[in-house]
């Protein structure tokens, strides 16, 4: 049974002190439901990508029960670090492919600046293995990808810059994307100029801590039918691949074989020509919560062959009018990263984008159908995939 | 945050409740009166040996007798043979350095050390370690020689760090 997207919605992200859980996840599930043209009675399942921890709320679907006033549905919360939305996309999706429901409405939310960024800082760090790492040598969550982004380095030669003009690019995006946590622009000069965080990350190379909430409601094919629905786009496949919990458990640090995987099934599923993937579509998201993890996305996407994705960020082929567009919402990196909202707002921005009705400046050309999401929880623990198309396959 | 906690004690009196205004929004926040503190409590009785080795400042991993794995970190379970039976043994304390970093912003936790280096060397037997590079990191590079030695952290109990070999 095919899957589509009927109806999708976001909150600002940011720092969000003017609204409570139950209120900020309402500015994403409204206009989802308002654009599906769904009501409460036709939601058969709801599932919620949460996190939680630093916020006060843990059973937040029941939260949303309440608060949205919906009766007898089905409901679940899911975790999988910075992918839970993608495992909460997940959730619904086989949902529906497997029959057990026609409507589901997913939604991703964090309020992570409940609790001050000391905490926050303190509680992300345990993303790895807390007892080998964390516990024992303090790596942070800048540490652990900096890890990645020095054996980068090391290989192929990359520097500093390189990096940074991935934040410069994003920045660049966010600015022209309304929703987004950081609207401004930044100079190559500004981003190379910030403190370390974790050597080579300086503060420009880090996602910020983020407040927000973005929603999907997906619908059966034959719903998709019977209601006659013009507006949607079709879930063509997703790949789902988990890696080791402990950094060096890993054989390279110049990839995340989690997400090669991932790539490597979502591909298939589609139909995609894994030579050249990004013939096939028309712009990706990828999970860029530190900016050396978008360059090793692009060569486990295979949107340029290993070591050689630096080269895209140098010649600029990523921006609208290269050779993929990549993080024109602003990615992780000026957009935010709410973590359990990130993965559901990555289909909120391919349904945008598919649809073309992303903001000036930033909608993409629609020439292949197809828009790609890359989702990252943990240091590449659990690796999502999911690749969205106008036609279905 | 200490501050917002105090601005609700004043307001207690004042207003009646726990809140605070939001210095940069201006949004009224109710301030948690419920403090959480977490600790977890860990068990190390299947590896203790790993402990036993380091206080003799050996590193020890697992190895599976049947199928002759090593594990590092140490695990008392080899899941390919679906058995445990496991004996120890020492690694070889010589490797080569696969990839830093140098943690400057430090959870809280860790805010009395001064920024530190977190290194993964693979040693000789093939198995990697992470652990805290000794010395300075710009005097290093992946493919750099090292070797661990077993140290004391400043709180007083045993450690293993990375240590470049010169020359
Ligand atoms: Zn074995």
């Amino acid at each position: 049974m095919a899957v589509a997207i009927i109806g999708a919605g976001q909150s600002k992200f940011g720092t969000r002190k003017d609204v409570n859980v139950a209120e900020l996840a309402w500015e994403a599930v409204k206009p989802a439901m308002q654009s599906a043209n769904v009501e409460q009675k036709d939601i058969d399942f709801m599932v919620v990508g949460t996190a939680g921890m630093w916020s006060s709320e843990a059973a937040v679907p029941a939260l949303m029960y309440e608060y949205g006033k919906f009766e007898d549905v089905g409901s679940m919360r899911v975790e999988a670090a910075c992918a839970t939305g993608n495992a909460a996309i997940r959730v619904g999706y086989t949902a529906i492919e497997s029959g057990e429901a026609d409507v589901v409405l997913v939604l991703g939310v964090e309020k992570m600046q409940e609790s001050p960024n000391p905490t926050v800082i303190e509680l992300i760090g345990r993303f790895g293995s807390y007892f080998w790492e964390f516990e024992n040598f303090g790596l942070t969550f800048p540490g652990y990808y900096a890890l990645h982004a020095t054996a980068y380095m090391a290989k192929y030669g990359a520097t500093e810059e390189d990096f940074a003009r991935v934040a410069v690019k994003n920045h660049h995006y966010g600015a022209k994307n309304p929703y987004a946590q950081f609207q401004r622009e930044i100079s190559l000069e500004k981003a190379l100029n910030s403190p370390y965080v974790a050597w080579p990350f300086k503060l420009f190379d880090c996602s910020p801590i983020t407040d927000g909430s973005a929603a999907v409601i997906l619908a059966s094919e034959e719903k998709v039918k019977e209601w006659g629905i013009e507006e949607k786009i079709w879930i063509l496949g997703q790949g789902v691949g988990t890696g080791t919990a402990n950094l060096s458990r890993r054989e390279s640090f110049t990839s995340l074989r989690s997400a090669a995987y991932a790539a490597e099934v979502a591909y298939k599923k589609a139909g995609i020509d894994m030579d050249a993937p990004y013939k096939y579509l028309d712009g990706a998201d990828v999970h860029d919560c530190f900016t050396a993890a978008e360059v090793i996305a692009y060569e486990d996407l295979r949107f340029a062959k290993r070591g050689e994705g630096v080269q895209l960020v140098r010649e600029e082929q990523t921006y609208i009018g290269g050779r993929i567009p990549v993080n024109v919402d602003g990615g992780l990196k000026a957009k935010g990263h709410p973590i359990g909202a990130t993965g559901v707002s990555q289909a909120v921005e391919a349904w945008k984008q598919l649809l073309s009705k992303a903001e000036n400046g930033r909608q993409v050309d629609v020439k292949n159908g197809r828009y790609l999401a890359h989702n990252v929880g943990g240091t590449g623990h659990y690796s999502y995939v999911t690749i969205y198309g106008l036609e279905k396959r | 945050m200490d501050d917002l906690r105090k601005a609700a004690e004043t307001n207690i009196k004042e207003y009646g409740f726990p809140v605070a205004i939001d210095e940069k929004s201006g949004a009224l926040q109710w301030v948690d009166m419920r403090d959480l503190h977490l600790k977890y409590v860990i068990s190390i009785e299947n590896i203790q040996n790993f402990y036993e080795g380091l206080r003799e400042g050996k590193l020890l991993a697992t190895k599976c007798k049947k199928c002759g794995e090593l594990f590092f970190p140490p695990q008392k379970d080899c899941p390919k043979c679906m058995d445990d039976d496991m004996e120890w043994v020492e690694l070889k304390n010589e490797g080569v350095l696969e990839t830093l970093t140098v943690i400057f912003v430090r959870p809280p936790s860790f805010a009395s050390y001064d920024p530190y280096t977190v290194a993964i060397a693979r040693l000789d037997d093939g198995v990697k370690i992470t652990a805290w590079l000794k010395g300075d990191p710009q005097k290093v590079r992946p493919g750099q020689r090292v070797k661990v030695e077993v140290s004391k952290r400043k709180e007083g109990y045993l450690m293993y760090e990375i240590v470049p070999v010169e020359g």
